[in-house]
């Protein structure tokens, strides 16, 4: 580690947290309705859907409008992805997908997952890049950040029946908050080399007489959204470590802030909506610690390097570089992992599957601790709300009080609601992981043997039922079998998760909203953001940890006696 | 149900028309005007033929030309149906290797490479493969370590290809961001403009 590394991991941090604070202002004003620069566009779309987005929906009518939104989106993209070879901006001739994987890549897109199963420029057409995934790249982001704001309606008011109305702020955020943003961000990629164009592949050769296939396609825009809505799905396979899709270290840069100015920028439109900023800051305190210190563990394993390559004559000058771009350097490589899997993005400027045992243990760790340091757009903040209601219970229980958040009464119904929806994730990962370890058909995906062959499985299933995306790409992940389980993962850690948690927001909303008094616990302090971490690791993680000892901490052990597989 | 499904399927067919087609393709056509290089993929071209991309690494093989870092990408092998060959730099299919850090496959490349450099001290980016297989860069100590074989390839003093090497390093962008590199189809190009 360097001094010089540490300063670019602090200036982007630095950069995103201070246009988290202006951006939290305004997406609480479009979230009001007082942003209306688009209104004749807007109101052809309520015309056209027979909307009325005064009308105040309760949680059923809003989670019900939210999942017909995002069926209507899967069948879209389903039949996009198959009749693929039958439609036009198809210059390269790609086929239509295998119903296994059209299935398998629609499920990850509406989920805001990104899993990808196939490589980009070897699969798919322009048209379905731009009308199908970066279509599903705003509708899932804009799901997510909805839905978040259903759930702060309910801890703003007191005897509230009704949360919002879902296709208002579905509109709105698309409209305001997400297409501006990724037009302005797309254009700063096309300045620092990223393609946008509809010609096709260019034929270059080499100098020394070799053809070169170029590939080219619209990639600028979508990436910008793919990172600004934690999507994370590459537009080429190798994703951001692609030069065409990360070209310079400052592309980079720019992608960690864009997906991470969204949720951090939500915490505070948290605090703007219950109108006492400092609980906004408290969530955001918590968010930032554990994207440090995962920072820090990866950049401190691969700096190190490999001993077993160091033994047989590698410099140890720019540490572990298998799997890694020169460009980047280990610094933002290290905060490119730990952001994007802290926050469900799923993006890549490094593989993975050839970090390190320990560096490679933070991403799974993160995405299992719920998706919630800081989360995908929306999906982050509602999720660390749970976490907060179960810390305040634990709370409770030890001094022996009613737990109450932000004068809400929290009872019975919330918290069992809550560990329901927090059991949704190991079940859905140790289940599925646990069943593909044992059957032989599933277990031929793997590459590496030993330890880290449990773990490329143990990550799938992480990666999906988190919705991140993210991969050990040494497994083969176009079969039959992982393309339909890794999806149905995927529709439960999102759906299944949701349900419980907007059940709560309604049961929130009706409650009365009492005063503060002298005996309510400040959720706002230092001792609070303590205790949240503490049950966000405790909660969350702990149920991981004999997975993660068979896999990456058993190979970190094996791999410094010398072991290899 | 009318209530539900009617503005589901308004709202995703407007959508996919507004965020899928029409902002994409204007934002195709204003890229193209106000940055037409990089909207295009950065091409080189010389004597009016496409050598290649600025960003993208190409495989170099001769003595007389720098080598870029090793490539995991692959071609289909025509041999043998449904597998694939060693292709480096096949910019069609990127790629890495996806080993993992204990593969005992891993440490046998990387020995390899190690005793084709030398043996001792090999610099980390030319002993591992790229996170894309196209990297387009090297570090500096990696072009420094191969200015020998090229000067006696080419019969040019070792000074010159030095000052050339010194000439094409980039250093960090903005003076902070990233690491100093080397373009290695740029220098290669510089390489044979050299006389």
């Amino acid at each position: 580690m360097t001094a010089i590394g540490w300063a670019q991991i602090a200036l982007v941090l630095a950069a995103i947290v201070a246009a988290a604070i202006p951006l939290a202002r305004y997406i609480a004003a479009v979230a009001a309705g007082r942003v209306t620069f688009l209104a004749p566009l807007e109101r052809a779309i309520y015309a056209a859907g027979g909307i009325d987005p005064a009308r105040g929906m309760g949680w059923k009518a809003y989670t019900l409008a939210m999942l017909a939104a995002n069926l209507a989106g899967f069948l879209l993209l389903f039949s996009l992805l198959r009749l693929q070879g039958l439609l036009p901006l198809n210059p390269q001739g790609f086929d239509g997908l295998s119903p296994w994987l059209a299935f398998n890549t629609a499920i990850s897109f509406v989920t805001n997952t990104n899993w990808q199963a196939y490589s980009g420029e070897a699969a798919m057409s322009y048209l379905s890049q731009m009308a199908g995934l970066s279509v599903q790249n705003f509708l899932s982001a804009a799901t997510g950040i909805a839905l978040a704001l259903a759930l702060c309606r309910a801890f703003a008011g007191g005897g509230l029946k009704e949360l919002g109305n879902f296709w208002a702020d579905f509109v709105r955020m698309n409209l305001y908050v997400l297409l501006p943003l990724a037009i302005v961000v797309g254009l700063a990629f096309v300045a620092l080399g990223m393609p946008q164009t509809l010609a096709p592949y260019v034929e270059a050769t080499t100098l020394e007489g070799a053809t070169q296939t170029i590939p080219l396609g619209p990639a600028a825009f979508q990436i910008a959204i793919k990172h600004l809505g934690t999507n994370g799905g590459g537009f080429f396979g190798v994703n951001a470590a692609h030069p065409f899709e990360g070209p310079s270290a400052l592309a980079t840069s720019l992608q960690i802030w864009s997906h991470q100015v969204i949720p951090f920028a939500l915490a505070l439109v948290f605090g703007h909506m219950v109108r006492d900023s400092r609980q906004g800051w408290a969530l955001l305190a918590v968010m930032l610690a554990f994207v440090l210190a995962g920072t820090w563990i990866v950049y401190a394993s691969e700096a190190a390097g490999n001993p077993l390559h160091l033994a047989a004559g590698v410099s140890p000058a720019l540490g572990n570089m298998e799997g890694k771009e020169v460009r980047f350097g280990l610094a933002l490589g290290a905060l490119f992992v730990a952001t994007t899997t802290g926050a469900s993005c799923g993006a890549v400027n490094l593989m993975h599957d050839s970090l390190m045992p320990l560096a490679g243990l933070v991403p799974m760790f993160l995405i299992q601790l719920g998706e919630v340091l800081p989360g995908g757009v929306g999906s982050g903040l509602y999720g660390m709300l749970v976490f907060v209601l179960l810390a305040v219970f634990v709370a409770g229980l030890m001094v022996g009080r009613t737990p109450e958040y932000l004068g809400k009464k929290v009872q019975a119904r919330e918290i069992k609601l809550a560990m329901l929806a927090v059991l949704v994730l190991p079940a859905a990962i140790l289940g599925f992981t646990a069943i593909s370890l044992v059957l032989p058909f599933a277990t031929s995906s793997l590459q590496d043997a030993g330890p880290h062959g449990l773990s490329e499985m143990l990550y799938a299933f992480t990666s999906a039922a988190g919705n991140n995306g993210s991969a050990f790409g040494g497994l083969t992940a176009d079969t039959p079998w992982l393309n339909t389980t890794l999806g149905i993962a995927m529709a439960l850690g999102r759906f299944a998760y949701i349900v419980p948690m907007m059940a709560i927001a309604g049961s929130i909303a009706a409650k009365p909203k009492l005063a503060a008094s002298s005996g309510s616990f400040p959720t706002h302090g230092p001792l609070f953001v303590g205790l949240l971490a503490g049950v966000i690791l405790i909660l969350g993680g702990l149920q991981f940890m004999p997975a993660l000892a068979l896999g990456p901490i058993a190979e970190h052990f094996l791999l410094f006696a010398g072991k290899t597989f | 149900m009318n209530a539900i499904l009617r503005p589901a399927i308004a709202v995703v067919v407007l959508f996919t028309l507004l965020l899928g087609l029409a902002v994409p393709l204007a934002f195709t056509g204003v890229a193209g005007v106000i940055f037409p290089s990089q909207a295009g993929g950065s091409l080189i071209a010389r004597d009016g033929r496409v050598i290649g991309s600025a960003l993208l690494g190409q495989d170099f093989a001769s003595a007389r030309y720098f080598h870029p870092r090793p490539s995991a990408t692959t071609e289909p092998d025509p041999a043998n149906a449904g597998s694939t060959r060693a292709a480096p730099y096949n910019a069609a299919a990127s790629a890495a290797s996806q080993l993992g850090p204990s593969s005992a496959a891993l440490l046998e490349a990387v020995r390899q490479r190690v005793a084709a450099y030398g043996g001792v001290a090999v610099p980390a980016d030319a002993a591992t493969a790229s996170g894309s297989g196209l990297d387009p860069h090297i570090s500096a100590e990696n072009a420094a370590r191969q200015i020998p074989r090229v000067a006696e390839a080419r019969g040019l003093p070792e000074a010159r290809l030095a000052a050339l090497v010194a000439q094409h390093t980039e250093g960090r962008e903005l003076g902070l961001f990233g690491e100093p590199r080397v373009n290695v189809l740029r220098l290669n190009l510089a390489l044979d403009a050299l006389r």
